[in-house]
Protein backbone atom coordinates (compact mmCIF):
# COMPACT_ATOMS: atom_id res chain seq x y z
CA UNK A 1 0.00 0.00 0.00
CA UNK A 2 1.28 3.43 -0.85
CA UNK A 3 1.03 6.01 1.86
CA UNK A 4 1.39 9.25 0.00
CA UNK A 5 1.03 11.86 2.69
CA UNK A 6 0.57 9.88 5.86
CA UNK A 7 1.09 12.63 8.36
CA UNK A 8 1.58 10.97 11.75
CA UNK A 9 -1.35 11.15 14.06
CA UNK A 10 -1.50 14.65 15.47
CA UNK A 11 -4.27 15.32 17.98
CA UNK A 12 -6.96 17.46 16.38
CA UNK A 13 -6.25 16.44 12.78
CA UNK A 14 -8.78 14.30 10.95
CA UNK A 15 -7.87 12.23 7.91
CA UNK A 16 -10.25 14.28 5.80
CA UNK A 17 -8.63 17.54 6.89
CA UNK A 18 -5.27 16.13 5.91
CA UNK A 19 -6.52 15.11 2.45
CA UNK A 20 -8.10 18.47 1.86
CA UNK A 21 -5.51 20.81 3.40
CA UNK A 22 -2.33 19.05 2.34
CA UNK A 23 -4.01 18.04 -0.91
CA UNK A 24 -4.52 21.72 -1.69
CA UNK A 25 -0.87 22.51 -1.04
CA UNK A 26 0.21 19.57 -3.22
CA UNK A 27 -1.53 21.24 -6.18
CA UNK A 28 0.79 24.26 -5.90
CA UNK A 29 3.98 22.23 -6.31
CA UNK A 30 6.35 23.21 -9.07
CA UNK A 31 4.68 26.60 -9.17
CA UNK A 32 5.27 30.23 -8.21
CA UNK A 33 3.14 32.13 -5.70
CA UNK A 34 3.41 35.87 -6.26
CA UNK A 35 2.81 38.79 -3.89
CA UNK A 36 0.30 41.25 -5.39
CA UNK A 37 -1.18 44.45 -3.99
CA UNK A 38 -4.12 45.07 -6.34
CA UNK A 39 -6.31 43.37 -8.99
CA UNK A 40 -4.10 44.65 -11.84
CA UNK A 41 -1.01 43.00 -10.40
CA UNK A 42 -3.04 39.86 -9.65
CA UNK A 43 -4.07 39.60 -13.31
CA UNK A 44 -0.48 40.12 -14.44
CA UNK A 45 0.59 37.32 -12.09
CA UNK A 46 -2.13 34.95 -13.29
CA UNK A 47 -1.34 35.76 -16.89
CA UNK A 48 2.34 35.04 -16.31
CA UNK A 49 1.47 31.57 -14.99
CA UNK A 50 1.49 32.05 -11.21
CA UNK A 51 -0.14 29.06 -9.48
CA UNK A 52 -1.50 31.36 -6.74
CA UNK A 53 -1.25 34.94 -5.52
CA UNK A 54 -0.61 36.37 -2.07
CA UNK A 55 -2.81 39.42 -1.51
CA UNK A 56 -1.26 42.08 0.69
CA UNK A 57 -1.33 45.86 0.98
CA UNK A 58 2.41 46.36 0.80
CA UNK A 59 5.09 44.02 -0.45
CA UNK A 60 7.77 43.28 2.15
CA UNK A 61 10.24 45.78 0.65
CA UNK A 62 7.71 48.56 1.31
CA UNK A 63 6.85 47.23 4.77
CA UNK A 64 10.55 47.64 5.57
CA UNK A 65 10.60 51.14 4.15
CA UNK A 66 7.45 52.36 5.90
CA UNK A 67 8.12 50.80 9.27
CA UNK A 68 5.36 50.83 11.89
CA UNK A 69 3.03 47.93 12.65
CA UNK A 70 2.20 45.78 9.62
CA UNK A 71 -1.22 44.09 9.90
CA UNK A 72 -3.56 41.92 7.83
CA UNK A 73 -4.86 43.64 4.69
CA UNK A 74 -8.15 45.50 4.21
CA UNK A 75 -10.90 42.97 3.34
CA UNK A 76 -11.90 45.16 0.38
CA UNK A 77 -8.46 44.81 -1.10
CA UNK A 78 -8.51 41.01 -0.68
CA UNK A 79 -12.03 40.67 -2.13
CA UNK A 80 -11.00 42.75 -5.14
CA UNK A 81 -8.20 40.32 -5.88
CA UNK A 82 -10.44 37.28 -5.28
CA UNK A 83 -12.80 38.66 -7.94
CA UNK A 84 -9.99 39.43 -10.38
CA UNK A 85 -8.42 35.97 -10.74
CA UNK A 86 -9.40 32.29 -10.95
CA UNK A 87 -6.24 30.96 -9.28
CA UNK A 88 -6.02 30.50 -5.48
CA UNK A 89 -5.73 33.65 -3.37
CA UNK A 90 -3.71 33.58 -0.15
CA UNK A 91 -3.39 36.31 2.46
CA UNK A 92 -1.24 36.98 5.50
CA UNK A 93 -2.07 37.30 9.18
CA UNK A 94 0.13 38.39 12.05
CA UNK A 95 1.77 35.59 14.02
CA UNK A 96 -0.64 34.55 16.77
CA UNK A 97 -3.50 36.75 15.53
CA UNK A 98 -6.20 34.10 15.32
CA UNK A 99 -8.96 36.67 14.86
CA UNK A 100 -7.38 37.97 11.65
CA UNK A 101 -7.27 34.30 10.60
CA UNK A 102 -10.95 33.76 11.46
CA UNK A 103 -11.78 36.77 9.30
CA UNK A 104 -9.77 35.48 6.33
CA UNK A 105 -11.43 32.07 6.69
CA UNK A 106 -14.87 33.66 6.64
CA UNK A 107 -13.83 35.43 3.41
CA UNK A 108 -12.88 32.00 2.01
CA UNK A 109 -9.28 32.93 1.36
CA UNK A 110 -7.74 29.72 -0.04
CA UNK A 111 -4.69 29.62 2.23
CA UNK A 112 -3.54 31.69 5.22
CA UNK A 113 0.10 32.67 5.70
CA UNK A 114 0.85 33.21 9.39
CA UNK A 115 3.76 35.42 8.53
CA UNK A 116 6.79 36.93 10.19
CA UNK A 117 6.62 39.65 7.51
CA UNK A 118 3.78 41.26 9.49
CA UNK A 119 4.32 42.50 13.04
CA UNK A 120 3.68 39.62 15.47
CA UNK A 121 0.55 39.89 17.65
CA UNK A 122 1.70 37.20 20.08
CA UNK A 123 5.32 36.61 20.97
CA UNK A 124 4.61 33.38 22.86
CA UNK A 125 1.95 31.43 20.97
CA UNK A 126 1.33 30.92 17.28
CA UNK A 127 -2.20 30.26 16.05
CA UNK A 128 -3.68 26.83 16.78
CA UNK A 129 -4.21 26.10 13.11
CA UNK A 130 -5.91 22.73 13.65
CA UNK A 131 -9.23 24.37 14.35
CA UNK A 132 -9.46 25.92 10.88
CA UNK A 133 -10.79 24.45 7.63
CA UNK A 134 -8.41 26.70 5.71
CA UNK A 135 -4.86 25.41 5.18
CA UNK A 136 -2.05 27.46 6.72
CA UNK A 137 1.48 28.05 5.53
CA UNK A 138 4.17 29.07 8.03
CA UNK A 139 7.80 30.06 7.76
CA UNK A 140 10.76 28.25 9.29
CA UNK A 141 14.49 28.64 9.66
CA UNK A 142 15.22 25.03 10.59
CA UNK A 143 13.68 21.62 11.31
CA UNK A 144 12.56 22.55 14.82
CA UNK A 145 10.55 25.57 13.68
CA UNK A 146 9.10 23.53 10.79
CA UNK A 147 7.93 20.68 13.03
CA UNK A 148 6.50 22.99 15.69
CA UNK A 149 4.41 24.72 13.01
CA UNK A 150 3.25 21.37 11.59
CA UNK A 151 2.29 20.22 15.08
CA UNK A 152 0.22 23.40 15.41
CA UNK A 153 -1.53 22.41 12.17
CA UNK A 154 0.39 24.07 9.31
CA UNK A 155 -0.28 22.21 6.04
CA UNK A 156 2.66 23.78 4.24
CA UNK A 157 6.08 25.00 5.33
CA UNK A 158 8.23 27.61 3.62
CA UNK A 159 11.64 28.95 4.45
CA UNK A 160 11.50 32.39 6.01
CA UNK A 161 14.50 33.75 4.18
CA UNK A 162 14.71 37.49 4.70
CA UNK A 163 11.67 39.00 3.00
CA UNK A 164 11.91 42.27 1.10
CA UNK A 165 15.69 42.16 0.67
CA UNK A 166 15.96 40.69 -2.82
CA UNK A 167 18.77 38.65 -1.30
CA UNK A 168 18.44 34.87 -1.42
CA UNK A 169 21.18 34.13 1.10
CA UNK A 170 18.89 33.63 4.10
CA UNK A 171 16.46 31.41 2.18
CA UNK A 172 19.43 29.25 1.20
CA UNK A 173 20.64 29.16 4.80
CA UNK A 174 17.20 28.10 6.05
CA UNK A 175 16.64 25.46 3.37
CA UNK A 176 20.07 23.96 4.01
CA UNK A 177 19.48 23.96 7.77
CA UNK A 178 16.11 22.25 7.27
CA UNK A 179 17.52 19.60 4.92
CA UNK A 180 20.51 18.97 7.19
CA UNK A 181 18.14 18.65 10.14
CA UNK A 182 16.10 16.05 8.27
CA UNK A 183 19.17 14.06 7.21
CA UNK A 184 20.62 14.12 10.73
CA UNK A 185 17.68 12.02 11.95
CA UNK A 186 18.39 9.18 9.55
CA UNK A 187 19.10 5.86 11.22
CA UNK A 188 18.85 7.18 14.79
CA UNK A 189 17.62 4.67 17.33
CA UNK A 190 14.41 5.30 19.21
CA UNK A 191 15.93 6.76 22.37
CA UNK A 192 17.88 9.32 20.35
CA UNK A 193 14.77 10.26 18.35
CA UNK A 194 12.89 10.66 21.63
CA UNK A 195 15.62 12.96 22.91
CA UNK A 196 15.45 14.91 19.63
CA UNK A 197 11.67 15.29 20.04
CA UNK A 198 12.18 16.78 23.50
CA UNK A 199 14.86 19.09 22.14
CA UNK A 200 12.66 20.27 19.25
CA UNK A 201 9.56 20.43 21.51
CA UNK A 202 7.36 18.27 19.24
CA UNK A 203 5.79 14.80 19.57
CA UNK A 204 8.05 11.80 19.07
CA UNK A 205 5.78 10.51 16.26
CA UNK A 206 6.48 13.57 14.14
CA UNK A 207 10.25 13.20 14.52
CA UNK A 208 10.06 9.45 13.84
CA UNK A 209 8.03 10.08 10.67
CA UNK A 210 10.61 12.51 9.33
CA UNK A 211 13.48 10.19 10.27
CA UNK A 212 11.86 7.35 8.32
CA UNK A 213 10.63 9.25 5.25
CA UNK A 214 13.49 11.77 5.08
CA UNK A 215 11.20 14.65 4.23
CA UNK A 216 8.58 16.81 5.92
CA UNK A 217 5.06 15.36 6.13
CA UNK A 218 3.74 18.50 4.38
CA UNK A 219 4.90 20.35 1.24
CA UNK A 220 8.13 22.29 1.68
CA UNK A 221 8.29 25.57 -0.24
CA UNK A 222 10.74 28.45 -0.34
CA UNK A 223 10.31 32.16 0.33
CA UNK A 224 12.20 35.26 1.36
CA UNK A 225 14.57 36.97 -1.05
CA UNK A 226 14.00 35.27 -4.43
CA UNK A 227 14.59 37.94 -7.12
CA UNK A 228 15.76 36.14 -10.26
CA UNK A 229 14.93 32.98 -12.25
CA UNK A 230 18.28 31.59 -11.09
CA UNK A 231 17.31 32.21 -7.45
CA UNK A 232 14.08 30.26 -7.95
CA UNK A 233 15.94 27.37 -9.61
CA UNK A 234 18.55 27.43 -6.83
CA UNK A 235 15.86 26.98 -4.17
CA UNK A 236 14.24 24.17 -6.19
CA UNK A 237 17.57 22.36 -6.56
CA UNK A 238 18.15 22.71 -2.83
CA UNK A 239 14.88 20.87 -2.20
CA UNK A 240 12.06 23.42 -2.36
CA UNK A 241 8.89 22.10 -4.01
CA UNK A 242 7.58 25.54 -5.06
CA UNK A 243 8.60 29.17 -4.68
CA UNK A 244 7.04 32.29 -3.19
CA UNK A 245 8.20 35.55 -4.76
CA UNK A 246 7.41 38.70 -2.82
CA UNK A 247 8.97 42.00 -3.75
CA UNK A 248 11.18 40.47 -6.45
CA UNK A 249 8.67 40.78 -9.29
CA UNK A 250 6.78 44.03 -8.88
CA UNK A 251 9.82 45.91 -7.57
CA UNK A 252 11.76 45.07 -10.74
CA UNK A 253 12.08 46.98 -14.00
CA UNK A 254 9.86 44.68 -16.11
CA UNK A 255 7.47 42.72 -13.85
CA UNK A 256 5.60 40.95 -16.71
CA UNK A 257 8.74 39.53 -18.25
CA UNK A 258 10.34 38.67 -14.92
CA UNK A 259 7.20 36.94 -13.65
CA UNK A 260 7.03 34.72 -16.74
CA UNK A 261 10.73 33.97 -16.50
CA UNK A 262 10.54 32.91 -12.85
CA UNK A 263 7.56 30.64 -13.62
CA UNK A 264 9.51 28.89 -16.38
CA UNK A 265 12.65 28.67 -14.27
CA UNK A 266 10.73 26.97 -11.46
CA UNK A 267 9.50 24.26 -13.87
CA UNK A 268 12.83 23.79 -15.66
CA UNK A 269 14.98 24.29 -12.56
CA UNK A 270 17.31 21.45 -13.57
CA UNK A 271 17.93 22.65 -17.12
CA UNK A 272 20.70 25.30 -17.28
CA UNK A 273 20.09 25.93 -21.01
CA UNK A 274 16.45 26.79 -20.34
CA UNK A 275 17.52 28.99 -17.41
CA UNK A 276 19.89 30.92 -19.68
CA UNK A 277 17.08 31.46 -22.18
CA UNK A 278 14.61 32.79 -19.63
CA UNK A 279 17.20 35.05 -17.98
CA UNK A 280 18.09 37.06 -21.10
CA UNK A 281 17.17 40.74 -21.15
CA UNK A 282 14.96 40.83 -18.06
CA UNK A 283 15.76 44.45 -17.25
CA UNK A 284 16.60 45.77 -13.81
CA UNK A 285 16.11 43.38 -10.89
CA UNK A 286 14.94 44.85 -7.61
CA UNK A 287 17.72 46.57 -5.71
CA UNK A 288 18.84 44.16 -3.03
CA UNK A 289 20.02 44.62 0.53
CA UNK A 290 23.22 43.11 1.89
CA UNK A 291 22.18 41.10 4.95
CA UNK A 292 25.39 42.05 6.75
CA UNK A 293 24.54 45.75 6.48
CA UNK A 294 21.25 45.22 8.32
CA UNK A 295 20.76 45.92 12.01
CA UNK A 296 19.55 42.86 13.98
CA UNK A 297 16.17 44.51 14.66
CA UNK A 298 15.63 44.90 10.89
CA UNK A 299 15.65 41.13 10.46
CA UNK A 300 12.19 39.57 10.21
CA UNK A 301 13.20 35.90 10.33
CA UNK A 302 13.68 35.88 14.09
CA UNK A 303 9.94 36.34 14.61
CA UNK A 304 7.98 33.19 15.51
CA UNK A 305 10.38 30.49 16.70
CA UNK B 1 8.36 0.75 -4.21
CA UNK B 2 10.36 -0.53 -7.22
CA UNK B 3 8.45 -1.37 -10.38
CA UNK B 4 9.62 -4.17 -12.69
CA UNK B 5 12.01 -2.94 -15.41
CA UNK B 6 9.60 -4.43 -17.95
CA UNK B 7 6.55 -2.65 -16.50
CA UNK B 8 4.76 -0.20 -18.82
CA UNK B 9 6.10 3.36 -18.73
CA UNK B 10 3.66 6.19 -18.01
CA UNK B 11 4.57 9.83 -18.60
CA UNK B 12 3.33 12.37 -16.06
CA UNK B 13 3.13 15.97 -17.26
CA UNK B 14 5.46 17.73 -14.79
CA UNK B 15 5.15 21.42 -15.64
CA UNK B 16 3.34 22.23 -12.39
CA UNK B 17 1.06 20.48 -9.92
CA UNK B 18 0.87 17.23 -7.97
CA UNK B 19 2.81 15.18 -10.51
CA UNK B 20 4.97 13.58 -7.80
CA UNK B 21 1.85 12.21 -6.09
CA UNK B 22 0.73 10.71 -9.39
CA UNK B 23 4.12 9.10 -9.84
CA UNK B 24 3.94 7.58 -6.36
CA UNK B 25 0.42 6.30 -7.00
CA UNK B 26 1.34 4.76 -10.39
CA UNK B 27 4.47 3.16 -8.96
CA UNK B 28 2.40 1.71 -6.14
CA UNK B 29 0.22 0.18 -8.88
CA UNK B 30 3.34 -1.43 -10.38
CA UNK B 31 3.98 0.94 -13.30
CA UNK B 32 7.13 2.85 -14.20
CA UNK B 33 6.89 6.63 -14.56
CA UNK B 34 8.70 9.49 -16.30
CA UNK B 35 8.27 13.21 -15.74
CA UNK B 36 7.34 15.00 -18.97
CA UNK B 37 8.69 18.54 -19.39
CA UNK B 38 9.78 18.52 -23.04
CA UNK B 39 8.62 16.95 -26.31
CA UNK B 40 11.50 14.47 -26.14
CA UNK B 41 10.12 13.10 -22.87
CA UNK B 42 6.99 11.88 -24.71
CA UNK B 43 8.70 9.24 -26.84
CA UNK B 44 8.12 5.60 -25.95
CA UNK B 45 5.38 6.13 -23.36
CA UNK B 46 2.64 3.53 -22.82
CA UNK B 47 0.34 5.99 -21.09
CA UNK B 48 0.01 9.63 -20.09
CA UNK B 49 -1.16 11.43 -16.98
CA UNK B 50 -2.27 15.05 -16.78
CA UNK B 51 -2.06 15.85 -13.05
CA UNK B 52 -3.83 18.26 -10.78
CA UNK B 53 -2.49 21.77 -10.33
CA UNK B 54 -3.44 25.09 -11.89
CA UNK B 55 -4.70 24.69 -15.44
CA UNK B 56 -3.90 28.33 -16.30
CA UNK B 57 -0.27 27.78 -15.26
CA UNK B 58 -0.04 24.57 -17.29
CA UNK B 59 -1.51 26.28 -20.38
CA UNK B 60 1.09 29.08 -20.21
CA UNK B 61 3.94 26.62 -19.82
CA UNK B 62 2.65 24.34 -22.61
CA UNK B 63 2.73 27.36 -24.91
CA UNK B 64 6.07 28.91 -24.06
CA UNK B 65 7.79 25.54 -24.12
CA UNK B 66 6.35 24.52 -27.50
CA UNK B 67 4.78 21.48 -25.88
CA UNK B 68 1.14 22.17 -26.80
CA UNK B 69 1.40 20.48 -30.22
CA UNK B 70 3.54 17.45 -29.27
CA UNK B 71 1.43 16.75 -26.18
CA UNK B 72 -1.75 16.97 -28.27
CA UNK B 73 -0.29 14.45 -30.71
CA UNK B 74 0.59 12.09 -27.83
CA UNK B 75 -2.86 12.44 -26.28
CA UNK B 76 -4.43 11.38 -29.59
CA UNK B 77 -1.97 8.52 -30.22
CA UNK B 78 -4.16 5.82 -28.66
CA UNK B 79 -2.25 5.31 -25.41
CA UNK B 80 -4.40 5.40 -22.26
CA UNK B 81 -4.68 8.87 -20.71
CA UNK B 82 -5.62 9.68 -17.14
CA UNK B 83 -6.39 13.25 -16.09
CA UNK B 84 -7.33 14.66 -12.69
CA UNK B 85 -8.77 18.07 -11.82
CA UNK B 86 -6.69 20.58 -13.81
CA UNK B 87 -5.88 17.75 -16.23
CA UNK B 88 -9.60 17.14 -16.77
CA UNK B 89 -10.00 20.85 -17.55
CA UNK B 90 -7.24 20.61 -20.18
CA UNK B 91 -9.09 17.73 -21.92
CA UNK B 92 -12.65 19.12 -21.78
CA UNK B 93 -14.42 20.29 -24.90
CA UNK B 94 -15.87 23.34 -23.12
CA UNK B 95 -14.41 25.20 -20.12
CA UNK B 96 -16.39 27.80 -18.19
CA UNK B 97 -15.72 30.23 -15.31
CA UNK B 98 -13.83 31.62 -17.15
CA UNK B 99 -13.68 30.01 -20.56
CA UNK B 100 -10.21 28.93 -21.65
CA UNK B 101 -8.44 26.91 -24.31
CA UNK B 102 -8.35 23.13 -24.03
CA UNK B 103 -7.63 20.00 -26.06
CA UNK B 104 -11.32 19.17 -26.37
CA UNK B 105 -10.77 15.41 -26.39
CA UNK B 106 -13.59 14.74 -23.93
CA UNK B 107 -17.12 15.84 -24.88
CA UNK B 108 -17.80 17.43 -21.49
CA UNK B 109 -18.44 20.92 -20.16
CA UNK B 110 -16.54 21.76 -16.97
CA UNK B 111 -16.98 24.71 -14.65
CA UNK B 112 -13.67 25.65 -13.03
CA UNK B 113 -13.82 25.82 -9.22
CA UNK B 114 -17.41 24.68 -9.67
CA UNK B 115 -17.78 23.70 -6.02
CA UNK B 116 -16.29 26.95 -4.70
CA UNK B 117 -13.01 27.97 -3.16
CA UNK B 118 -10.69 25.84 -1.01
CA UNK B 119 -13.00 26.23 2.01
CA UNK B 120 -15.42 23.86 0.25
CA UNK B 121 -12.79 21.24 -0.62
CA UNK B 122 -12.99 17.84 1.01
CA UNK B 123 -13.46 14.11 0.62
CA UNK B 124 -16.91 13.05 -0.58
CA UNK B 125 -18.64 9.73 -1.26
CA UNK B 126 -18.85 8.59 -4.88
CA UNK B 127 -21.79 6.76 -6.38
CA UNK B 128 -20.69 4.23 -8.96
CA UNK B 129 -21.50 0.88 -10.54
CA UNK B 130 -17.88 0.15 -11.46
CA UNK B 131 -16.00 1.24 -8.32
CA UNK B 132 -16.13 -0.70 -5.02
CA UNK B 133 -18.81 0.42 -2.57
CA UNK B 134 -17.56 3.07 -0.18
CA UNK B 135 -15.07 4.59 -2.64
CA UNK B 136 -14.52 8.31 -1.94
CA UNK B 137 -12.97 11.16 -3.89
CA UNK B 138 -10.94 14.13 -2.60
CA UNK B 139 -12.13 17.26 -4.40
CA UNK B 140 -9.78 20.28 -4.21
CA UNK B 141 -11.20 23.50 -5.70
CA UNK B 142 -12.55 20.96 -8.14
CA UNK B 143 -14.06 21.46 -11.58
CA UNK B 144 -17.75 20.55 -11.75
CA UNK B 145 -18.85 18.59 -14.81
CA UNK B 146 -21.95 20.44 -16.01
CA UNK B 147 -22.70 18.45 -19.15
CA UNK B 148 -21.62 15.19 -20.77
CA UNK B 149 -21.88 14.63 -24.50
CA UNK B 150 -22.20 11.60 -26.74
CA UNK B 151 -19.72 8.75 -26.41
CA UNK B 152 -18.60 9.77 -22.97
CA UNK B 153 -19.48 7.37 -20.15
CA UNK B 154 -20.04 8.56 -16.58
CA UNK B 155 -18.39 6.03 -14.24
CA UNK B 156 -18.95 7.81 -10.92
CA UNK B 157 -21.05 10.61 -9.51
CA UNK B 158 -20.71 13.10 -6.68
CA UNK B 159 -24.34 13.69 -5.73
CA UNK B 160 -25.92 14.69 -9.04
CA UNK B 161 -22.69 15.61 -10.83
CA UNK B 162 -20.50 13.37 -12.98
CA UNK B 163 -17.12 13.03 -11.22
CA UNK B 164 -15.37 10.30 -13.23
CA UNK B 165 -15.81 10.01 -16.99
CA UNK B 166 -14.31 7.87 -19.72
CA UNK B 167 -14.30 8.01 -23.47
CA UNK B 168 -12.33 5.22 -25.14
CA UNK B 169 -8.89 5.18 -23.55
CA UNK B 170 -9.27 8.58 -21.92
CA UNK B 171 -10.20 8.57 -18.23
CA UNK B 172 -10.75 11.82 -16.29
CA UNK B 173 -11.66 12.61 -12.70
CA UNK B 174 -12.67 15.88 -11.07
CA UNK B 175 -11.17 14.53 -7.84
CA UNK B 176 -7.70 13.36 -6.80
CA UNK B 177 -7.33 9.57 -6.38
CA UNK B 178 -3.56 10.16 -6.31
CA UNK B 179 -3.90 11.95 -2.97
CA UNK B 180 -5.68 9.16 -1.15
CA UNK B 181 -4.05 6.40 0.79
CA UNK B 182 -3.35 3.09 -0.89
CA UNK B 183 -3.98 2.21 -4.53
CA UNK B 184 -7.24 4.01 -5.25
CA UNK B 185 -9.61 1.95 -7.45
CA UNK B 186 -9.46 4.66 -10.13
CA UNK B 187 -5.65 4.43 -10.30
CA UNK B 188 -6.00 0.62 -10.44
CA UNK B 189 -8.45 0.99 -13.34
CA UNK B 190 -6.02 3.20 -15.26
CA UNK B 191 -3.13 0.81 -14.55
CA UNK B 192 -5.28 -2.00 -15.98
CA UNK B 193 -5.97 0.04 -19.13
CA UNK B 194 -2.25 0.67 -19.60
CA UNK B 195 -1.35 -3.01 -19.14
CA UNK B 196 -4.06 -4.06 -21.60
CA UNK B 197 -2.73 -1.74 -24.28
CA UNK B 198 0.98 -2.01 -23.51
CA UNK B 199 1.67 -2.62 -27.20
CA UNK B 200 0.69 0.95 -28.01
CA UNK B 201 3.42 3.56 -27.51
CA UNK B 202 3.87 7.23 -28.28
CA UNK B 203 6.15 7.39 -31.35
Amino acid sequence: MATLHPIPHVPGFTAEELDSKIGFCEQLKGGVIMDVIDPTQARIAEDAGACAVMALERVPADIRKHGGVARASDPDMISGIQKAVSIPVMAKVRIGHFVEAQMLESMEVDCIDESEVLTPADEEFQIDKRGFRTPFVCGCRDLGEALRRIHEGAAMIRTKGEAGTGNVVEAVRHMRALMTGIRSLQGLERTLLERKAVELRVPYELVAWVAEHQKLPVPNFSAGGVATPADAALMMQLGAEAVFVGSGIFKSGDPVKRAKAIVRATTHFNDPKALVEVSRGLGEPMVGIDIHQMAPQERLAGRGV
Amino acid sequence: MVSEPSAPLVGVLALQGDFADHEAALQAAGLRTRQVRTAADLRGLHGLVLPGGESTTMLKLLDVDGLWGPLGYALRSGVPVFATCAGMILLAETVENPSQRSYGLLPITVVRNGYGRQYHSGTFPLRSDVLPAGTTGTFIRAPRVAAVGEGCEVLAWRDGDPALVQKGVILAAGFHPELQHGVHPVVARFAGMVRERAGVVVG
